[in-house]
């Protein structure tokens, strides 16, 4: 047994496992063979992992961290020299309405961008609504993110008074 | 020493690490098996084991289990509430998935890369967890708004694609269940909550991968970033409930596909698919249309015939596989009437098919159980009017708990016979 492990790297029980799930796995891929369109799936589904992964991941860190760079800078230039009340960013009441518009936008783009042709045969409805609604809903929650910061950074000053 | 994104130094923000991970897994497990159960259900409603009732492919070794399960008439909101649930619940994962995945990310560059064999299995296994949450999730979110840019089947891949993603999952839960347990125990389970943005450091567990190892002041504290994924999970739920439940709330729905209303007329509701796209014109829905009966007996019947048989009116949905449905009141023909005039045996299907040619869901077929509910109809108007032509003029199919789709339109024949 402890030869086992020193080989494999873990449990015989962690291998059974391994095992099970794979073959799972792999009868799934087997009817989806079936079905004639195995290549295009195993793309969608590898891809996913890609375009999440290696692009979508990195692309809005860097994205963020250049908000952060950026917001640093300005408030130090605002403030010149006098410490930000405490617990209250700016930086959060952007990037927070930014990444939840950001999320609408990647789960409904096919609506809002219209590029959902069979919608319109489907529900007998255009597609136009959608670019607006989401902008509206963008605009509302930066708005109410604005009006948020307005109310801590006020509560904040009230509790903790600039000296001086 | 700055590194790149595909590096584990490059990810620093102190909120990282097995505490955080196991919260957001302990919020998204519930999500993903009411997900995956829903999912389940409505593929026993859709009654595959019928003829042309299966979407692509066999059920395979699962056929049995199919067989077994009847798909019930009697609850009529049952199958709206299933799919309401579905969308409703993966809609409401899928921020806090995402939020996971960020949460994990410096483990994708761990070092050493591969360990051991168990390690290298364990990396295979999350290539398919990672892969099969963001295929079944993408597909089914691209599903709802009719939108495929793909080449293959979206029914049978999301569905055989659940099964990866299922099974990778089992395996993880299996392999980091002491993980969870370990990350509650030494933080507390809420306990990292109440810390405010300058008592935001670093988890201790330095072993795990997903800690930083030059972790950067913290920006946002666990609580705020807790607040805003879980927001916008319900945010999301708001949304796709409102178009599940219909009604005033489904303007809550604002960029839910079906989040729209058509106007105030009685036909003036959700359409699942318009005459135009089915290709059935009024020449094939005008005077010369007749229905085809048949079982023991033949008959033909012409729209008139039909309105002079005993009529009957239930209010009853219509819920489609994308989450939405919509109330109304139908009149028409029970499907009874109809079985006994054509001499149909009690344990006879029904085979269903419209006047239109081809496509998806031109024909469907119907259990014992679904054509003898009182309340299933071979309806003729709704909310005291003709049916319009997008609503299935002449007439169409509207029964209990059945899937939208299987709700026939512009039914042209009807033919019981054994399964």
């Amino acid at each position: 047994m402890a030869g086992f492990a020193r080989l494999y790297g873990a449990g015989p029980l962690h291998l059974l496992s391994a095992l099970a799930s794979f073959a799972v796995a792999g009868y799934a891929a087997l009817r989806i063979r079936d079905l004639g369109a195995a290549g295009n799936v195993a793309v969608w589904f590898f891809g996913a992992i890609v375009m999440h992964d290696l692009l979508l991941l990195p692309l809005y860190s860097l994205v963020e961290r250049v908000a952060a760079r950026l917001a640093r800078a300005s408030s130090r230039l605002a403030r010149a020299g006098s410490p930000p009340p405490p617990g209250v960013l700016a930086l959060n009441h952007v990037r927070v309405p930014a990444m939840i518009s950001g999320l609408l936008f990647l789960l409904f783009f096919p609506s809002i961008l219209g590029r959902n042709e069979g919608y319109v045969g489907a529900s007998g409805l255009e597609t136009d609504v959608y670019l607006s609604r989401w902008l509206a809903l963008t605009g509302a929650l930066f708005v109410l993110s604005g009006v948020l910061f307005a109310i801590r950074r006020g509560r904040s000053r009230a509790a903790y008074p600039r000296s001086g | 020493m700055s590194s790149g994104p595909f590096d584990r130094d490059f990810w620093r923000s102190p909120l990282r690490g097995p505490w955080l991970a196991s919260l957001l897994s302990a919020a998204l497990l519930p999500l993903i098996v009411i997900t995956a159960l829903t999912g389940f259900l409505s593929h026993v409603a859709y009654e595959t084991e019928l003829p042309g009732n299966a979407i692509g492919g066999s059920d395979g070794i699962l056929a049995p289990v199919y067989r077994a399960l009847d798909w019930p008439a009697g609850w009529a909101w049952l199958y709206a509430v299933n799919q309401g649930v579905h969308i409703v619940a993966g809609f409401a994962a899928a921020p806090i998935l995402l939020a996971k995945l960020w949460a994990v990310i410096p483990k994708l560059w761990e070092r050493p890369a591969v360990r051991s064999v168990a390690h290298a299995l364990e990396r295979l296994s999350l290539a398919l967890l990672v892969g099969g949450a963001l295929f079944v999730f993408v597909t089914g979110v691209f599903n709802i708004q009719i939108y495929y840019p793909w080449n293959f089947s979206f029914v049978p891949s999301h569905y055989w694609a659940s099964f990866v993603f299922l099974g990778a999952l089992a395996f993880h839960i299996a392999l980091k269940l002491g993980v969870m347990r370990r990350a509650f125990r030494e933080n507390g389970v809420v306990a990292p909550l109440r810390q405010d943005l300058a008592h935001t450091t670093a988890e201790a567990s330095a072993a795990s991968e997903s800690v930083p190892t030059d972790p950067k002041p913290a920006t946002i504290s666990r609580r705020g970033f807790v607040t805003v994924v879980g927001g916008t999970s319900l945010g999301l739920t708001v949304m796709m409930a409102g178009q599940s439940i219909g009604g005033p709330l489904r303007n809550l729905g604002v960029l839910a596909p079906r989040g729209r209303n058509y106007g105030s007329g009685p036909n003036d509701f959700q359409i699942n698919k318009t005459a135009v796209s089915a290709g059935v014109t009024t020449t094939d829905t005008g005077p010369s249309w007749t229905l085809e009966l048949a079982g023991a007996r033949e008959e033909t019947l012409t729209r008139d015939q039909l309105l002079v048989m005993k009529q009957s009116t239930h209010d009853l949905p219509i819920a489609c596989v994308e989450g939405w449905s919509t109330t109304q009141s139908w009149s028409g023909v029970p499907l009874r009437d109809l079985a006994r005039l054509a001499g149909a045996r009690p344990d006879d299907i029904l085979l269903v098919e419209s006047l239109q040619e081809s496509g998806s869901f031109r024909d469907a077929a119907l259990t014992p159980a679904q054509i003898s509910d009182p309340r299933s109809l071979l309806a003729l108007k709704v909310n005291g009017v003709d049916l319009s032509l997008d609503h299935g003029f002449p007439a169409r199919i509207i029964v209990p708990a059945l899937p939208g789709v299987h709700n026939t339109k512009w039914v042209a024949s009807m033919t019981f016979r054994s399964a």
